[in-house]
């Protein structure tokens, strides 16, 4: 036991260094050139305006929050669904929110209304859980995960189309903003937005966090879980409810984000050496708040001006982990095996 | 049957509310260990499944501790009854200990993290099922044999006083079948553990079980201690067998006989002569025993496979008649075979029946056994 805490010690702190570099560096980099000791100084006094509070604080700010939740959900959803490739990209659940939140813009853009945070999140939210509801119909059918994936994908590719298609027909000149919005991309990120965004993933996270117990129960597979005193029914709500409030909440403010739901919990599990959700849950956090905000580092950089979008950057780095997963499947809960 | 820790009433189980079993009564008391037995598919399995409530019942009740299970939270179910069902379970990233120390949830906290006494138990079950070496190595990359002992220790730090198992024993090599069996009737005694599973290995379930449950199809067929159910016609039957026997003694089987006159005679006693039997059946060669004694370990074997028997009654030296009726068979033979070696007061005619044959030239020379 003990060597363990030494190696989770061990990799929390140097998942805490990179995310402190990687937030320096962040606020950096850009146009606009600061040194350590100008972005130390402006952060120790704020202020209103200027780049690094007006613009860039925010965004640093959402990229790490989201990209922590999108893991996050992944790590629960792979609990779910007991299978290493399940995340809310790759299930649809993203697309569906995506679809639901273009609906809402466009029902309200086209009455001169912009939509609130709330109203953006509860828009992806009832999008995500309609997605999810077609996964689990899904899932009742279909026995073989590798099956269910595939429908997945299928979703949200039909959720994609049809957000493609709204968007071109729908009739406004802010939708150049919705379809940048549309492809995924942390830019033009409010004050208000972190608020909201933080206040929605910290409180799921905390609950997440306290469903530890049942979730490290859930991973030893659904009878042994329910023989070990776990309320399946009311567990695999919670579960799916808190999975589902964290990627709407992203695609709400930052679009679709590809890949990040799986290639983190991975990378973090491997790296930890364990999945216990006491552990693994504030890991893939921090870990996924390093591997967006390296992503998104890389978005607004590599072509600079051109902003990337995210979703490009996350799958060049995150398709390649789950090639190597479904290549490997070693220590991945495949349920052909059962 | 004294107080029933564990009963079922008029329970019925089935999938989606379609009854296959009714009227399910099973009684089974601490320190008991009652086994499920039946074809594939006769719902041993659902039965068991119902009773953990991973199937919902269709009708009845399962009473555990005097109280109905469906009135029972989850975490009252899990101080009491604890599982360990086939299907593999792959968890990620689990050595065994971590694996073994699941079996503490239902006694920790809100976040699940283990006491120090808690740690210690994991450590006793690691001991109890001989696994302690295996407790850092990751629970995915043990053998089948080490992962049903794993189990079992899962099992055991739940500290339950109700274990139910399902073909706890498939899929295990001899020694891991013996050892986790001998694990468990262990644990019954000192515990005082009910234990209720399913076997399908029928010599191992007759020697375990101190109740045993037949299971066929759509009924209970029939429930009773092991020397009431374990008759060689019973099981033949219940498993709807035709061909071959059952040995209810040794709860052995030997295929069918090969039917015939008699090509071969062997000279047998002992248990000399069942490896030449089982020959003979491989090649296909109907052949006739004798003479062997009613009580000799020969002759339950002789009597299913061989085409005919000659035999003598009980501790009775070989008489006047059976020689002679052994003769006139030998002599339709076109071989005779004896493994036996050794000959007294007994089997004094045996040794005669051999010279005969060897001077009719019919003797064969086989390797000499016991006897």
């Amino acid at each position: 036991m003990k060597k363990a805490w030494i190696r989770y010690c061990a990799c929390f702190a140097l998942l805490g260094v990179l995310l402190a570099a990687l937030l320096v560096w962040n606020i950096n980099a850009g146009s606009v050139a600061f040194s350590p000791g100008e972005i130390f100084y402006t952060l120790l006094h704020p202020s209103g305006g200027g780049i690094i509070w007006g613009i860039r604080l925010p965004r640093v700010l959402a990229a790490a929050v989201l990209g922590g939740a999108l893991s996050v959900s992944g790590f629960l959803l792979q609990t779910f669904f007991a299978n290493p490739i399940a995340g809310p990209f790759v299930l649809g659940i993203s697309s569906g929110a995506k679809l639901a939140v273009s609906i809402t813009m466009i029902l309200l853009l086209s009455r001169g209304v912009t939509a609130g945070s709330m109203g953006l999140i509860a828009a992806a939210f009832a999008g995500s859980m309609l997605s999810m509801g077609f996964i689990l119909l899904l899932s009742r059918r279909v026995k073989q995960m590798s099956m269910l994936v595939v429908g997945g994908v299928m979703i949200g590719h039909i959720c994609s189309a049809i957000t493609d298609f709204l968007i071109t027909f729908a009739d406004d000149s802010n939708i150049v903003n919705l379809h940048n919005w549309s492809l995924g991309s942390f830019s033009g990120t409010s004050w208000d937005n972190v608020k909201v965004m933080s206040g929605v993933v910290f409180t799921a996270l905390a609950l997440a966090f306290l469903l530890s117990k049942p979730i490290g129960a859930y991973q030893m597979g659904e009878v042994y879980a329910q023989s070990m005193g776990v309320n399946i029914k009311r567990f695999r709500v919670e579960l799916i409810l808190l999975s589902s409030i964290l990627s709407a909440c992203v695609t709400a403010f930052a679009g679709p984000v590809s890949f990040v739901g799986i290639a983190v919990p991975h990378m973090i599990k491997s790296m930890f050496r364990t999945a216990k959700p006491l552990v693994a849950l504030p890991a893939c956090f921090l870990g996924g708040a390093v591997f967006c905000l390296f992503c998104d580092l890389i978005a607004r950089t590599a072509f600079a001006p051109t902003d990337m979008n995210i979703s490009s950057v996350t799958a060049v780095f995150g398709a390649p982990v789950v090639i190597y997963l479904m290549a490997s499947r070693r220590g991945g809960r495949m349920k052909e095996g059962a | 049957m004294k107080d029933g820790y564990l009963h079922t009433r008029d329970l019925a189980v089935g999938y989606h509310g379609k009854p296959l079993i009714q009227n399910i009564r099973l009684e089974l008391a601490r320190g008991q260990i009652m086994t499920l037995i039946g074809p594939n598919g006769a719902g041993k399995s659902t039965i068991l499944k119902t009773i953990i409530r991973q199937l919902d019942r269709v009708a009845g009740t399962v009473i555990l501790d005097g109280a109905g299970m469906e009135r029972m939270s989850e975490r009252e179910v899990s101080r009491r009854m604890s599982v360990l069902m086939t299907g593999h379970i792959h968890p990620e990233w689990m050595t065994c200990e971590d694996v073994v120390a699941t079996g503490r949830h239902p006694y920790t906290g809100r976040l699940g993290i283990l006491s120090r006494e808690d740690w210690e138990k994991v450590a006793q079950c690691l001991e109890l099922v001989h696994a302690a070496g295996l407790a850092e190595r990751d629970f995915s990359q043990i053998s089948d044999g080490q992962r049903q002992r794993i189990l079992l220790a899962r099992a055991l730090c739940q500290e339950p006083e109700v274990l139910v198992l399902d073909e706890p024993t498939s899929f295990l090599d001899i020694r891991h079948k013996l050892e986790l069996l001998a694990i468990l009737k262990d644990m019954v005694r000192t515990r005082n553990l009910a234990v209720i599973m399913s076997l399908h290995e029928l010599d191992l379930a007759q020697k375990i079980s101190d109740y045993v449950v037949c299971v066929r199809g759509d009924r209970i067929d029939r429930q009773g201690p092991p020397e009431e159910i374990f008759t060689a016609d019973y099981m033949m039957e219940l498993y709807g067998a035709a061909r071959g026997s059952y040995n209810a003694l040794f709860g052995s089987l030997e295929l069918e006989p090969v039917r015939g006159e008699p090509e071969v005679f062997v000279i047998g006693g002992g248990g000399a002569g069942i490896p030449v039997y089982r020959r003979l059946q491989r090649q296909g060669v109907p052949f006739a025993a004798g003479v062997l004694a009613e009580n000799d370990l020969d002759y339950p074997v002789a009597s299913v496979l061989a085409s005919q028997v000659v035999s003598e009654k009980c501790f009775q030296p070989v008489g006047e008649g059976a020689f002679r009726q052994a003769a006139a068979v030998m002599e339709r033979c076109g071989r005779v075979l004896c493994p036996v070696a050794a000959f007294g007061p007994v089997n004094e005619r045996n040794r005669l029946l051999r010279e005969m044959a060897r001077e009719a030239g019919k003797l064969e020379e086989v390797p000499v056994r016991c006897g």
